[in-house]
C-alpha cells in the first residue's frame, strides 16, 4: 500500500502545454503515472503527449476519470490554478510551483477550508508511491518501492535521503513533498497521520527545516500516538537568524523556529534524531 | 524586501494612519531647512538604516533649534551606527528623517503579520511598546494581545475595539484607534507585505494616536504586482555579492566562514552548511542555484561564491534532478577557466548524468577534487580550506 497515490489515481496536468507542465508529464508518463489529460485555457479539443488538453478542470474532470491534479502554472495565476481545481472537486491537487505570494495563500487557504480537496504544496517536489505512481518532479530512478514514509519540506534533500535509502537496499512506501513555503495545504502533522495509519508504512522519515513549528506540532502528535520508528533531521542550523534560506518559510523569526528547537521538540517525543544529513540512511537503517 | 522607516510612513499616511511630520534629508543643510519648515520647539533627527535599535546606537536625537538639528545632521550622517541588529559592523548612515517632536503621554505596540499556523493573518498589539517584542514575549507572553483575522472580511471593528479596550487606552483613544488599526490592516494587504509593525505608537497629550516609528517589510513573491514598491529598495543596505547575485536570480546569502558552497535547492543548500559545520569548518555562504539553472547561471553563481574573499576552499554538492550534473559541470569548468581559481573546489555530483558531469570535470584539466558524498565532500573541502577558522 501507499498513501494519498497509488496505481489507480488518473491524474491533470496543469499548465500543460507550457515547458514545464510538458517536460514533467513527459516524465511522469514514462515513470507509468496514468495521466489522462490536461488544462490549458485556450487549447480545450486539441491534444498533447497524446492525451486531450481542456479549457478548464471542470471540462477535465467531467470527460476523465481524473481524481488528482498537478500545477506547473507560473506563480501569479497558480492560487487560481489550486481553487480552480478546488472547484471542480478533485481529492487531490498537488501545486508544484515556487514563488506564490503569501497572501494569495492565505485567501487559498481560507477558501478551501471545509473542501473535500487536499492540496499538496505548494514549492514543492510532489509525491511519488514508488513503482506506482509518481505526481511531481523528482528523479524517478532513486526511488525503490517498500515501506518506509518520507516527509519533507525541501526537495533536493528528500532526494538525497530517498537515495540514501535506496542504495541501503531500503524501499519506500511514499514520498511527500510538503513544500517550503510559510503556508502550505499538507503539514508534517497530516502526512504523519496518514503514515501512522498506514498498514505498509513500517518506519517515517521527517526532514524539517528552520522557521514555524510544524516539527514541533507533529512531534507531540508522534509521541502521543506514533509507535513507528520515525527518524528526524533539521536542516539549518548553521543559519543565521532573520534571513530567508532561499524557501519562503525558511526563516528564525523573533528567534523562533530554531532547528535547536526543533531537534529538541523531536528528541523529547522519541524521534530518532540525525545531526548529519549523510546519515539519514543508515540511522533509518539501525532502527528498523 | 525591506524599506527605511520614512518610506513606510509615507505609505502608511496614504492609508490614513497619522505619522509624526517629517521629512527625509541626505545632508545636513537639508536637515536644518526641514527643521526649520517644521518649526516645532524640538525635532527629532533619526538615522535611517535597514536595522532596529538605532536609539541604542546612538542614531537618534533631539534636537532644540534648526541649528542643532543641522550639527546633529552633520555628526549623525556617515557614521558607523552599531545597535543590536547590525551586528558589530554596523551600517554607515546615509539618510536621516527630520521630525517634529512629540508631547507622548503613552507607548504602545502594533503589528500586523501572517500566522503560520491559522494561515491567517493577524494582529497584535501591546501596551508595552517601545520594548523589542520577542523580549516581552519571553518575559510576559500574557502582554500580547492578538486578534486572528479572516483574510474574506478584514479587520472587523469590533476585533480592533477589543484590542483597543485591551490596551486599556481612554474611550477617546479607543475610537482613533478603531481606523488606525484598519488603515494598517488595509496598508500590510494592499501592499502584501510581511510585516507592518508601529513600534511605539503613542497616544499624545492632546490624545491623538501617531505611528512615532514604522517598519514595514514585503513579501518578495509579490514585488512583481507592487513596482513602487521596488523602486524604495536601497542597495547601500545590501551586502554587494548579494545584490550581485540578485541580479542573476540567484539565491545567495552572505555569511562569516571560508569555505563557500554552492548547491541546488534550499534544503539541500542549508544541510549543506550544516554539514561543512559538522566537519569542523564554517560556511562562508548559503548559495541555492535553483532546480533547473543553465550552465551560464551556475557559471555566474560560482563567480559570486568566489568573490567573496574569506573564502579558502569551495565545495559544490549538486543532486541533479532537473539540473543535469553535466550542465552543471560545464558551468563550473567554464568559471575555473575564466577567473584563474586559486582556492581548492571539491565536487560532488549525483543522479542525472553524473557520470558525463565527471568526465566533463576530469577532462578539463583543472584541479577538482571528486568527492563521493557529502560526508566525503565536505571533509575534504575543510581539510583543503585549512581546517577550521
Amino acid at each position: 500500500m501507499s498513501i494519498l497515490v497509488n496505481e489507480n489515481t488518473n491524474v491533470i496536468v496543469q499548465g500543460f502545454t507550457g515547458r514545464e507542465g510538458t517536460f514533467h508529464a513527459t516524465q511522469m508518463i514514462e515513470y507509468g503515472t496514468r495521466v489522462v489529460g490536461g488544462v490549458t485555457p485556450g487549447k480545450g479539443d486539441t491534444k498533447h503527449l497524446d492525451k486531450p488538453v481542456f479549457n478548464t478542470v471542470a471540462d477535465a474532470v467531467r470527460e476523465t476519470s481524473a481524481d488528482a491534479s498537478v500545477i506547473f502554472v507560473p506563480p501569479a495565476y497558480a492560487a487560481d490554478a489550486i481553487l480552480e481545481a478546488t472547484d471542480a472537486g478533485l481529492p487531490l491537487v498537488v501545486c508544484i510551483t515556487e514563488g506564490i505570494p503569501t497572501l494569495d495563500m492565505v485567501r487559498v487557504a481560507t477558501a478551501m477550508r471545509d473542501k473535500p480537496t487536499r492540496l499538496i504544496g505548494p514549492n514543492c517536489p510532489g509525491i511519488i508511491s514508488p513503482g506506482k505512481c509518481k505526481i511531481g518532479i523528482m528523479p524517478g530512478s532513486i526511488h525503490k518501492p517498500g515501506h518506509v514514509g518520507v516527509v519533507s519540506r525541501s526537495g533536493t534533500l528528500t532526494y538525497e535521503a530517498v537515495d540514501q535509502l535506496t542504495r541501503l537496499g531500503i524501499g519506500q512506501s511514499t514520498c511527500i513533498g510538503i513544500g517550503g513555503d510559510p503556508i502550505i495545504g499538507t503539514t508534517f502533522l497530516d502526512a504523519i497521520k496518514l503514515f501512522n495509519d498506514d498498514p505498509d508504512t513500517h518506519a517515517i522519515v521527517m526532514i524539517g527545516e528552520i522557521g514555524g513549528n510544524a516539527e514541533e506540532t507533529a512531534a507531540e502528535f508522534i509521541k502521543a500516538n506514533v509507535k513507528k520508528p520515525v527518524v528526524g533531521f533539521v536542516a539549518g542550523q548553521t543559519a543565521p537568524p532573520g534571513r530567508r534560506m532561499g524557501h519562503a518559510g525558511a526563516i528564525i523569526s523573533g528567534g523562533k523556529g530554531t532547528a535547536k528547537e526543533k531537534y529538541a521538540a523531536m528528541a523529547a517525543a522519541g524521534i530518532h534524531t540525525v545531526q548529519s544529513p549523510a546519515e539519514i540512511g543508515t540511522t533509518l537503517q539501525s532502527v528498523l | 524586501m525591506k524599506i527605511h522607516e520614512y518610506q513606510a510612513k509615507a505609505i502608511l499616511a496614504r492609508y490614513g494612519v497619522p505619522t509624526p511630520r517629517g521629512e527625509v534629508a541626505f545632508k545636513k543643510d537639508e536637515a536644518r531647512a526641514v527643521a526649520e519648515r517644521l518649526g516645532t520647539p524640538v525635532v527629532v533627527v533619526k538615522a535611517q538604516i535597514h536595522a532596529g535599535g538605532r536609539g541604542k546606537g546612538g542614531g537618534i536625537k533631539l534636537a532644540r533649534s534648526s541649528e542643532q538639528a543641522g550639527e546633529l545632521a552633520s555628526q549623525i550622517l556617515g557614521m558607523k551606527l552599531v545597535t543590536p541588529q547590525t551586528g558589530p559592523e554596523g551600517r554607515i548612515v546615509r539618510r536621516l528623517l527630520i521630525e517634529e517632536g512629540l508631547d507622548i503621554k503613552r507607548e504602545i505596540y502594533m503589528s500586523v503579520l501572517v500566522d503560520r499556523t491559522t494561515a491567517c493573518p493577524v494582529f497584535m498589539a501591546s501596551a508595552a511598546g517601545g520594548m523589542e517584542i520577542e523580549e516581552v514575549a519571553r518575559e510576559h507572553p500574557e502582554a500580547i494581545l492578538r486578534e486572528t483575522i479572516n483574510p474574506v472580511v478584514g479587520l472587523q471593528p469590533y476585533q480592533a475595539r477589543k484590542l483597543a479596550f485591551g490596551l486599556d487606552l481612554a474611550p477617546e483613544v479607543v475610537s482613533a484607534a478603531v481606523p488606525f488599526m484598519q488603515a494598517l490592516y488595509r496598508a500590510f494587504v494592499e501592499t502584501d507585505a510581511s510585516l507592518v509593525e508601529i513600534n511605539p505608537c503613542v497616544v499624545t497629550g492632546d490624545a491623538r494616536l501617531i505611528a512615532l516609528d514604522a517598519k514595514m517589510t514585503f513579501d518578495d513573491n509579490a514585488l512583481y504586482r507592487h513596482k513602487d514598491i521596488c523602486e524604495l529598495r536601497d542597495l547601500d543596505e545590501e551586502d554587494p555579492l548579494e545584490v550581485e547575485a540578485s541580479k542573476y536570480g540567484l539565491n545567495y546569502i552572505k555569511l562569516d566562514g571560508t569555505v563557500g558552497c554552492m548547491v541546488n535547492g534550499a534544503g539541500l543548500a542549508m544541510s549543506t552548511m550544516d554539514i561543512i559545520k559538522l566537519a569542523g569548518g564554517n560556511p562562508a555562504n548559503f548559495l541555492d542555484v535553483g532546480g533547473g539553472a543553465s550552465a551560464e547561471q551556475v557559471k555566474n553563481a560560482f563567480k559570486i561564491l568566489i568573490s567573496d574573499k574569506n573564502v579558502r576552499g569551495a565545495f559544490i554538492n549538486i543532486f541533479g534532478g532537473i539540473l543535469r550534473c553535466d550542465v552543471l559541470a560545464t558551468g563550473v569548468v567554464d568559471a575555473a577557466r575564466e577567473l584563474d581559481i586559486k582556492v581548492p573546489i571539491v565536487v560532488r555530483m549525483e543522479g542525472t548524468n553524473v557520470a558525463e558531469g565527471q568526465r566533463i570535470l576530469r577532462e578539463s584539466g583543472l584541479n577538482f577534487t571528486i568527492a563521493n558524498e557529502m560526508k566525503d565532500g565536505a571533509e575534504k573541502v575543510v581539510r583543503l580550506a585549512g581546517g577550521a577558522r
